[in-house]
């Protein structure tokens, strides 16, 4: 998938569960703030990239997924 | 010296209607919420029959944070909650001031789990069940979530009682309030509405096959039934002190005279005599009235050959020839299980408001056993002023209620 295609596809997939407008999610903007996640809600940030794009993002690698940026780079070089 | 108990809101999210209205009509019309589920037929259930009722869509009232954590049955808990609590006249402000309490029956919470098993199966990673499960699966979901919405601070407790849960719920909560440590608690029960949950109950004949015609499957009481038919949704009462009632000037609906209770100690499913014999008597004793004094008993009756004819032995020998008229609502709604308790109340306050009880639908011909009862097939124009509702479940847990119109 092209990356900004696969953008796309990320926000959208956030935008419908986490009830964010997708315009809120610049590369970037913290992913926690916008989506407004604390440590229960972040796990269902990684299981909703696991089951719509099929990558897993481990605890360990999860300090490192800050930014929106940081994601679509995360899930783009995994895909 | 202990308090009276009475009943000044209540709630409810059934397959007869989402209003009290909707419900009182529904009662009086002798509607049946049973349907074939298309779903059950192509998953090989001996019976498709449930009751039909959708989940509520609570974007628009709840925050996703809120949601996320929610089964299908905390949704109907909290649609009959609200509803319960408007009537009651109890706003957010009063929850916040005043330590109100929440006692809610429910048993099973079948999906959540299921579905965080089949992840944990598939993936290997337990991260992957997501953060609602662990607050979905277990049973005292309903009452963690509501307790958390409405900002409850008295007790918080769940009742797994089996088929008796919401009437257990709401004679505990009764308990407490007669006995000065509570002066509101919001009660009530719940049940899940979806195959997985009742899959295995299906799988040991429990229920009914008589799918050609749906609304004539559930009939307790009648001769040829031949099983019960699940349903589900939930049903809110808020009981409360009769002295927070005046002061508060909210609307006192009734008051419950007395709960009885018992275990069967026996078998696992099948249900024996002496046990609701004795909730009955208990009840009944408690209460300190004649029985000429009720006018109404909600029988628990699911439409078993065996539940039925021993609760009509119990009833019968209980009451004699009292001839007060019995029925079994499940004849419209199905067997509501966890929430059935609380549900029934609902049924037979509302037919109590109204003066009139809804005929046990489906009754056409009596057996050895129901045939010493008054059962009215028809909804009959009455006036009563105290009923008592019957709720028993597996393992032999016995329930009952008697409440008086005020």
């Amino acid at each position: 998938m092209e990356k900004e295609a696969l953008i796309e596809k990320i926000n959208t997939v956030l935008s419908e569960e986490f009830e964010v407008e997708v315009s809120e999610m610049t590369p970037e903007a913290d992913i926690k703030e916008t989506l407004q996640l604390d440590s229960l809600s972040l796990v269902d940030m990684v299981a909703l990239i696991d089951s719509e794009f099929g990558v897993k993002i481990k605890g360990t690698e999860l300090v490192q997924v800050k930014t929106f940026g940081a994601l679509y780079d995360f899930v783009h070089e995994r895909m | 010296m202990y308090k009276r108990v009475v009943i000044t809101g209540m709630g409810i999210y059934s397959c007869l209607g989402k209003t009290l209205d909707e419900v009182r009509d529904s009662l009086y019309t002798g509607k049946s919420g049973i349907v074939v589920d298309p779903q059950r037929q192509e998953l090989g259930f001996r019976s498709p029959l449930t009751a039909y009722l959708e989940v509520p869509d609570l974007k628009k009232e709840l925050s996703r944070s809120q949601r996320v954590y929610m089964p299908e049955q905390a949704k109907y808990a909290y649609c009959a909650t609200v509803d319960a609590l408007r009537a009651a006249q109890i706003d957010q402000d009063f929850l916040d001031k005043n330590d109100v309490g929440l006692i809610y029956g429910n048993d099973s919470s079948t999906i959540p789990v299921m579905e965080s098993c089949d992840k944990i199966r598939e993936k290997r990673d337990t991260t992957l069940c997501g953060s609602g499960a662990i607050f979905q699966s277990m049973n005292s979901t309903v009452t963690m979530n509501l307790g958390c919405i409405f900002k409850l601070r008295g007790i918080n407790l769940s009742v797994s009682a089996a088929c008796a849960s919401g009437s257990h719920a709401i004679g505990l909560g009764a308990l407490l309030i007669q006995n000065g440590l509570q002066d509101i608690v919001v009660c009530g029960g719940a049940q899940e509405v979806n195959p997985f949950a009742v899959g295995s109950f299906d799988g040991i004949s429990a229920f009914s096959t008589r799918i050609d015609n749906p609304t004539q499957a559930c009939r307790p009481f009648d001769r040829d039934r031949d099983g019960l038919v699940p349903g589900g949704g939930a049903a809110t009462v808020i009981i409360e002190s009769y002295e927070s009632a005046v002061r508060r000037g909210a609307p006192i609906l009734a008051e419950i005279l007395s709960y009885g209770f018992s275990s069967n100690g026996d078998h696992i499913s099948s249900p024996n005599v002496d046990g609701p014999t004795k909730s009955l008597q208990m009840a009944i004793a408690r209460a300190g009235i004649n029985l000429n004094e009720i006018g109404y008993i909600n029988a628990h009756a699911t439409s078993t050959k065996v539940g039925d004819a021993n609760e009509a032995k119990a009833i019968y020998r209980v009451i004699g020839d009292s001839r007060i008229e019995v029925t079994s609502t499940k004849s419209q709604t199905g067997h509501e299980m966890w929430m059935a308790g609380a549900s029934e109340v609902i049924y037979s306050m509302l037919m109590m408001k109204n003066d009139f009880i809804a005929g046990n639908i489906n009754f056409e011909n009596p057996d050895e056993d129901s045939q010493h009862l008054l059962i009215p097939s028809k909804t009959i124009n009455k006036k009563f002023d105290t009923f008592l509702s019957n709720s028993f479940g597996f393992g032999g847990t016995n329930s009952t209620l008697i409440i008086r119109n005020l």
